[in-house]
């Protein structure tokens, strides 16, 4: 395997980690609030056909990511409403938004487009395309440093620089605000929160309006950057995937860029079995690793990789006590 | 003092939850620099009292004055804001937080954390050293101890600039030398200024610590008295309405034959450690044999060898009759066939089923019994009015079978789990921690059952980590240390002194 495999290899990684990466983070502002999200695929699924689909009807790629978004954080607000304000359970509302965004995003689609539930290729603006950075060609010839700087850090869109800005920005502001210090206290114990005269419902409904806005970024991300255009049922289990990271990494930020750089190497090694064949001399199938993440986190559930506590009160509605 | 505006002052104030009346028209003064008691049994209406005073609820009718100032507190934040701080008997602290983040939670002074945390931690070490309040600011809540915790709760209260300090049942989870030290805190509080408002079902603690005290009973506000013009006595019979008697009225035992025989009984726990190392143990018919001990040193064990829910080795008879200790019929049911009966230590956990209702919970164990049955199925009526019956004869209120076995306080849980076993007429009963969160108006009546079965020559296997309890109730007492009995006495023959000694494991 030569060097330049491995680039395209990681350069396909980066690609990949990037919408479970935010989709990881949005799930960890939610759940470190206490509201579990299992919605999040739904979320990114709404969130994929609004943005392509703005995005083919005003030819701006931008005003799509702002659809998309959009569309994100009213199923946000929806679960929000359901799990905050009438205290329902938080995996059934989750399980509703996914099946809710299933069906309506092919629908629409159907009646806007009709191009079987699909939306139109997106082309020029209204398509994130790859930025290339300063000095990208230039040092492109350079040994080792060029590769890495043309193909792997520079040339992608401004999504996965921004998917991975959201890592110290998450870390700072759970770790070093005010804000995060009441966020993570109300995932622990609401009634601290509470009795400290800060409002419990305030600070749940600011997490999962910041999950459905990262949510949203990662649904465009999908139909507008990694591929050009929407189709049914593209965010093909990522939601899930994210989660299962957010559990790898025990609820942290850094961590959850570890993990979700992980998956995606594996999603990566499942496009490129040949590299596979060539390292261990096996030939394996594309299904198993596509299966490693679950597996995976399977073993991190049963407590092998130490434990994964999550936060104390997370799928609990609160409830004032007497 | 007489010029001074009270730190508090409460008047007429009345709160119902539907057709409960949870306060009525209740008034009240409490001078600045004193700790004022409010005493009651559980359901008199502290709490909702208290929590109308830190924001939780409205009151229906009333006004609150603080320093003299008509004061509105429609949340939390207000009374705050009034200077009023609260320490819940379950502390409201998060747990994998640091102490110090603890205290700065919803009082930050800005966006960032650094400059709070630094500021908080200037101040923490000042009020540190004006009331002695020693917590290591860096400590994690979940590894530091519940009395230090509890200095955590008073800290936040005091960070937040508090005058008028309410702690609702602060001692229910303290050890009696931290229950002492908390008691010395609040008497260096109130020497600095501050009002102290200590909520509690305990006599003792009201006598030891307040100025003054208020009774409650049902809602209301019976007698508010300077604590040195009255008696446990008289609040006692304040609090329930009538004369209680503080012990226990017994005629001496009449034992008979040998009904439970223990011989070098030896349990060993899922550890691997030996918890019980080797016992000898006779209990009569017709008395109560008491284990004294401090908890954790084998009585937990024993009680749950002979309930049928534990393994062990050695050799146990009843009524000559061995025991089974491991195997198919060492379990529950068939120790209640052999006619034991047992209330366990921890009822919540063991003896009811929190969520179902009395009358479920009145089947539990004996559910199999004919009276239960109808054909393949449960008789639910019967069962139903059975529990009805035992309801009204062991004054469980309120007398609902129908409603879940968390919606009674813990003394009528005790009387349902009680009725339940007694009134299977069991040869041997295990009792565990008859009185723990039980008020005493319900102790009273639990200690007149238990002693009602004895004189009816039944055999009675009392285990209780309150060496009183143990004393005014037991005919003979066992003390555990370390998996061994150290020895027994006649507790008409022995005193507290002795007994405290052979529990912490001093031959006698």
């Amino acid at each position: 395997m030569d060097f330049l495999t491995v680039i395209q290899l990681l350069d396909s990684t980066v690609r990949l980690a990037t919408p479970l990466l935010l989709a990881c983070l949005a799930g960890l502002f939610s759940e470190r609030a206490g509201i579990f999200d299992i919605g999040l695929e739904g979320k990114m699924l709404a969130a994929a056909f609004f943005s392509a689909a703005v995005a083919a009807l005003t030819g701006s790629v931008w005003i799509g990511l702002l659809a998309g978004i959009g569309a994100s954080v009213a199923l946000s607000l929806l679960h929000g409403l359901a799990s905050i304000t009438f205290r329902g359970n938080q995996l059934i509302s989750g399980v509703a938004i996914n099946f809710l965004a299933a069906g309506l995003t092919v629908l629409i689609a159907q009646d806007w487009f009709s191009q079987g539930g699909r939306t139109p290729s997106l082309m020029g603006g209204a398509r994130f395309e790859p930025i290339t950075l300063p000095f990208a060609d230039a040092l492109a010839d350079v040994p080792v440093v060029g590769p890495v700087y043309a193909e792997l850090i520079s040339g992608h869109s401004v999504l996965v620089y921004l998917a991975f800005l959201t890592v110290p920005v998450t870390w700072w502001v759970l770790f070093r605000t005010r804000f995060g210090l009441r966020l993570r206290a109300v995932g622990e114990n609401p009634a601290a929160v509470d009795t400290a005269g800060v409002s419990v419902i305030g600070l749940r409904y600011a997490a999962v309006v910041i999950c459905g806005v990262l949510c949203g970024i990662a649904g465009a991300y999908l139909s507008t950057a990694l591929q050009a255009g929407f189709v049914k049922d593209m965010s093909a289990g990522r939601g899930f995937i994210a989660l299962a990271a957010l559990i790898f990494a025990k609820w942290r930020p850094w961590h959850a860029l570890y993990a979700t750089l992980l998956f995606g190497l594996f999603g990566a090694l499942e496009t490129r079995q040949d590299v596979i064949t060539a390292v261990i001399g096996i030939k394996v199938q594309g299904q198993v690793l596509g299966a490693l993440p679950y597996v995976m986190t399977v073993i991190i559930l049963a407590g092998f990789v130490g434990k994964a506590i999550p936060p104390r009160a997370g799928g609990e509605p609160y409830v004032k006590e007497r | 003092m007489a010029d001074k505006a009270p730190a508090i002052e409460l008047k007429g104030i009345s709160k119902a939850f539907g057709p409960v009346q949870a306060n009525k028209d209740i008034s009240i003064r409490v001078m600045p620099g004193t700790i004022h008691g409010i005493i009651g049994e559980n359901g008199a209406g502290k709490s909702t009292l208290m929590s109308i005073l830190y924001g939780f609820y409205k009151a229906d009718k009333g006004e609150i004055f603080i320093a003299g100032n008509k004061t509105e507190i429609p949340d939390s934040q207000a009374a705050i804001a009034a200077g009023i701080g609260m320490v819940f008997q379950h502390f409201k602290l998060v747990e994998n937080f640091t102490v110090l983040e603890n205290i700065i939670l919803g009082a930050e002074d800005g966006r960032l954390l650094r400059p709070s945390l630094a500021k908080a931690r200037k101040t923490l070490l000042e009020l540190e050293r004006e009331y002695g309040l020693n917590v290591d600011p860096d400590a994690v809540i979940e590894e530091i101890g519940v009395g230090m915790q509890q200095r955590v709760e008073i800290l936040k209260a005091l960070y937040r600039r508090a005058d008028i300090l309410i702690l609702d049942e602060p001692t229910g989870v303290l050890t009696p030398a931290e229950a002492d030290q908390l008691f010395r805190i609040l008497g260096r509080l109130r020497e600095e200024g501050k009002t102290i408002i200590l909520i509690t079902h305990k006599l003792r603690e009201i006598m030891e610590a307040t100025d003054t005290v208020s009774v409650m009973r049902r809602g209301e506000m019976t007698a508010t008295v300077k604590t040195s013009e009255t008696s446990p006595a008289e609040l006692a019979e304040l609090m329930v309405g009538r004369k209680v008697l503080l012990r226990v009225d017994k005629t001496p035992a009449t034992p008979g034959d040998v009904v439970l025989d223990i011989k070098g009984l030896k349990v060993v726990d899922d550890q691997g450690v030996e918890r019980v190392k080797g016992i000898d143990l006779q209990v009569r018919a017709g008395e109560i044999v008491g284990i004294a001990g401090v908890a954790g040193n084998g009585q937990s064990e024993l009680l749950e060898v002979l309930g049928g829910y534990a393994d062990a080795t050695g050799e146990v008879t009843l009524n000559g009759q061995p025991l089974d200790l491991s195997g198919r019929y060492s379990d529950g049911r068939s120790r209640r066939t052999r006619g034991i009966g047992h209330v366990p230590e921890d009822r919540q956990r063991e003896g009811l089923i929190m969520d179902f209702s009395a009358w479920e919970n009145t089947a539990f164990g004996y559910h199999r019994s004919d009276a239960y049955q109808s054909g393949m199925l449960l008789n639910n009526a019967a069962i139903r009015s059975d529990t009805e019956g035992k309801m009204e004869r062991f004054d469980v209120r309120p007398p609902d079978p129908a409603l879940p076995a968390k919606s009674f306080s813990g003394g009528n849980q005790q009387k349902i789990v009680l009725a339940r076993e007694i009134e299977r007429n069991p040869d041997l009963l295990l009792v565990g921690q008859p009185t723990r969160g039980v008020d005493i108006g319900a102790i009273e009546f639990i200690h007149q059952q238990i002693v009602a079965l004895r004189d009816q020559g039944k055999a009675i296997l009392l285990v209780s980590v309150e060496l009183e309890e143990i004393l005014a109730l037991a005919d003979r007492v066992a003390v555990m240390f370390d998996g061994h009995i150290m020895g027994e006495r006649l507790s008409a023959e022995t005193d507290e002194k002795e007994l405290g000694l052979l529990m912490a494991g001093v031959e006698g």
